[in-house]
């Protein structure tokens, strides 16, 4: 399956507010290290290393996605 | 306290080849002593061709240095009639365990796949490994095999002919010249040779140093290899504990960039620092301490016309993951069947460059597997470290998270895909890891093993099939091995060689790879792999 970037999120607010939750309290460095588990955790589940390398594309130039 | 790296073994003594005009010429001249020149030369002087190997010292490695060995150098080993005292006198190990800051995160069971005669690897001090293969060497030597031990011979300076090599050799009686039909640089990462003859030797520089330290204790450890990332003893760093045979135990302890070495080398501070690793109780001896820095690097080429680099002289990689000198035996391996076919007239000098091209993909595997341990070990950025911290924070708790911890990856040998040599792949199901350019997987044949009759020489494999016992080619003579395709008694035979083809044909080189595959014998195909093998299509 290719790299989804349509609107995929039918809650897409309460998902925000959910990442923003999970911040709630934690320092700059705390942060980090959540953001770096939860990449972790959602590469494992979508284990598909293009759709990964597509989505790290998209990532670091968003106007670019195909890139 | 073992002296064993303090007894000279090949001590120099005068040479008739030092008194006489012109020089004498020798077929092979290896420079270095170390594992992969010694196996060089063992490899060929026992097929008849004459070695010799000189070095500036005359003693086997000082400290343990290489302490691991995996199957493959094992099986090559055998092949050299010197695995059994290594595999004896090694330390065999199957269980890890990965801590971090003050936690153990998890551990994890190698559980070596079955069916094979040597392990997945042991644990041995580089200074028995050599020692074990000067004994292979002069054994050899007493049953008249070509194979000499130089030692007190320092090379100083190298001339290339069109079809031979000069050397000028420094001798505690002074200088004399020497000249090889072909010449070996087997002299280390530091490459002497590689330097007087102005060679590249490029890559990436890792700014890090290690404390490397035998150890002699009486410990109740177990028999299993600890690797610590950011302990409390090491703070920020990195330790390993890994046991070799005597009661000594290797440890590794990162120091970070910027260290004044003498002074971290000092057993007041280096005592003192183990004391906290090991716990208060312990008792032990310091044995051996060296810091290290390293790289990953390697010539862009590994032959040069006469002149042929093997080993850490080719090639240099970080200690995680022990592929330094089980790839340099597999350099070794590689070469001296090539290099006998040449000196023998029957292939063209050509086919040493499948030399450079099949281990320079080797290299480069390796690097690659290197670098990405060392990457994940000592973390280069502020974001490296962060997700190194998750992956090993994650890998307490979830089974996903343990395959990305890498403090070292097994040595595993290459795979020489796309290789001149190799032939087209005809068995439609056969599977994957004895495609061609594959090394052979060992497998049980009832009383043996598979590996005892391959190797040294070109082999017909067949499971089920039909072929003549020997087809003679271009001045080589592959001899038939014919197997039952009997899945009941040799199912690891079957499972690795046929998967699920009825019947098959293996062409294998001398040093048990897979040249061509059939599923069935037809002469031509296999003349013209044969051919092909050697370097003539």
């Amino acid at each position: 399956m290719p790299l989804n970037l349509a609107a995929n999120l039918s809650d897409a607010d309460d998902v925000y507010a959910d990442l923003l939750a999970a911040h709630e309290g934690l320092s700059k460095e705390q942060s980090d290290a959540l953001n770096a588990r939860l990449i972790l955790i959602l590469a494992n589940h979508i284990g598909d290393r293009r759709v990964l390398r597509d989505a790290l594309g998209a990532a670091r130039d968003p106007g670019n996605a195909d890139g | 306290m073992n002296k064993i790296f303090e007894t000279p073994l090949y001590p120099y003594t005068r040479h008739p080849d030092q008194d006489v005009t012109p020089p004498a010429r020798r077929k092979v001249v290896i420079v270095g002593a170390g594992p992969v020149g010694l196996a060089t030369a063992i490899d060929l002087a026992g097929k008849g061709v004459e070695a010799v190997v000189v070095d500036e010292n005359d003693k086997v490695s000082f400290g343990s240095r290489a302490i691991c060995f995996a199957k493959r150098p094992l099986e090559i080993l055998d092949r050299l009639g010197c695995g059994q005292p290594m595999v004896d006198k090694g330390v065999q190990w199957n269980v890890g365990k990965v801590f971090f800051d003050e936690r153990k995160v998890f551990e994890f069971n190698l559980l070596p796949e079955g069916g094979h005669r040597r392990p997945a690897f042991i644990n041995l001090q580089q200074y028995y490994f050599e020692e074990f293969l000067v004994e292979r060497a002069r054994a050899l030597e007493s049953e008249g095999a070509p194979i000499e031990l130089r030692g007190g011979n320092k090379v100083m300076a190298v001339t290339q002919h069109d079809d031979h090599v000069t050397l000028r050799i420094d001798t505690p009686d002074g200088p004399y010249d020497l000249e090889a039909d072909w010449l070996i640089a087997c002299d280390g990462a530091a490459s002497p040779l590689r330097a007087i003859m102005g060679l590249d030797f490029v890559g990436r520089v890792f700014e890090d140093n290690f404390l490397i330290a035998d150890v002699v204790m009486e410990a109740d450890f177990p028999t299993e290899r600890w690797f610590w990332f950011d302990p409390p003893f090491n703070r920020g760093q990195s330790a390993l504990l890994h046991k070799q045979p005597d009661g000594v135990w290797r440890i590794d302890l990162q120091l970070g960039w910027d260290i004044d070495k003498e002074e971290e080398k000092k057993p007041e501070n280096v005592i003192p620092r183990l004391q906290e690793m090991l716990g208060d109780e312990v008792e032990f001896e310091l044995e051996w301490v060296s810091i290290y820095t390293f790289q990953c690097r390697r010539m862009e080429r590994f032959r040069h016309g006469r002149v042929i680099f093997a080993g850490d002289s080719a090639h240099q990689v970080s200690p995680f993951g022990a592929r330094g000198a089980n790839s340099g035996l597999q350099d070794a391996d590689n070469l001296a069947w090539k290099l006998r076919l040449v000196i023998e007239g029957i292939a063209p000098a050509a086919l040493l460059d499948s030399y450079d091209t099949e281990r320079v993909q080797a290299a480069d595997e390796n690097i690659l597997n290197s670098s990405r341990s060392t990457d994940f070990i000592t973390p280069k950025s502020a974001i490296s470290r962060v997700f190194r911290d998750a992956v090993l924070d994650l890998a307490e708790h979830h089974d996903f998270a343990r395959p990305l911890v890498n403090s070292g990856r097994l040595s595993v040998p290459c795979v020489h895909d796309g290789s001149p040599l190799s032939g087209a792949d005809a068995l439609a199901d056969g599977p994957a890891r004895t495609r061609p350019g594959a090394p052979c997987p060992d497998a049980p044949l009832g009383d043996g093993f598979l590996l005892d009759h391959l190797g040294d020489r070109f082999v017909l494999l067949t499971l089920g099939a039909d072929a003549p016992d020997a087809l003679s080619e271009s001045g080589v003579v592959a001899r038939r091995v014919a197997l039952d395709a009997d899945a009941g008694a040799l199912a690891a035979l079957c499972d690795r060689y046929l998967g699920d083809a009825p019947a098959a044909v293996y062409l294998i080189r001398p040093d048990q790879h897979v040249a061509a595959r059939w599923p069935a014998y037809d002469e031509a195909e296999t003349r013209a792999a044969i051919r092909r093998a050697i370097g003539l299509e």
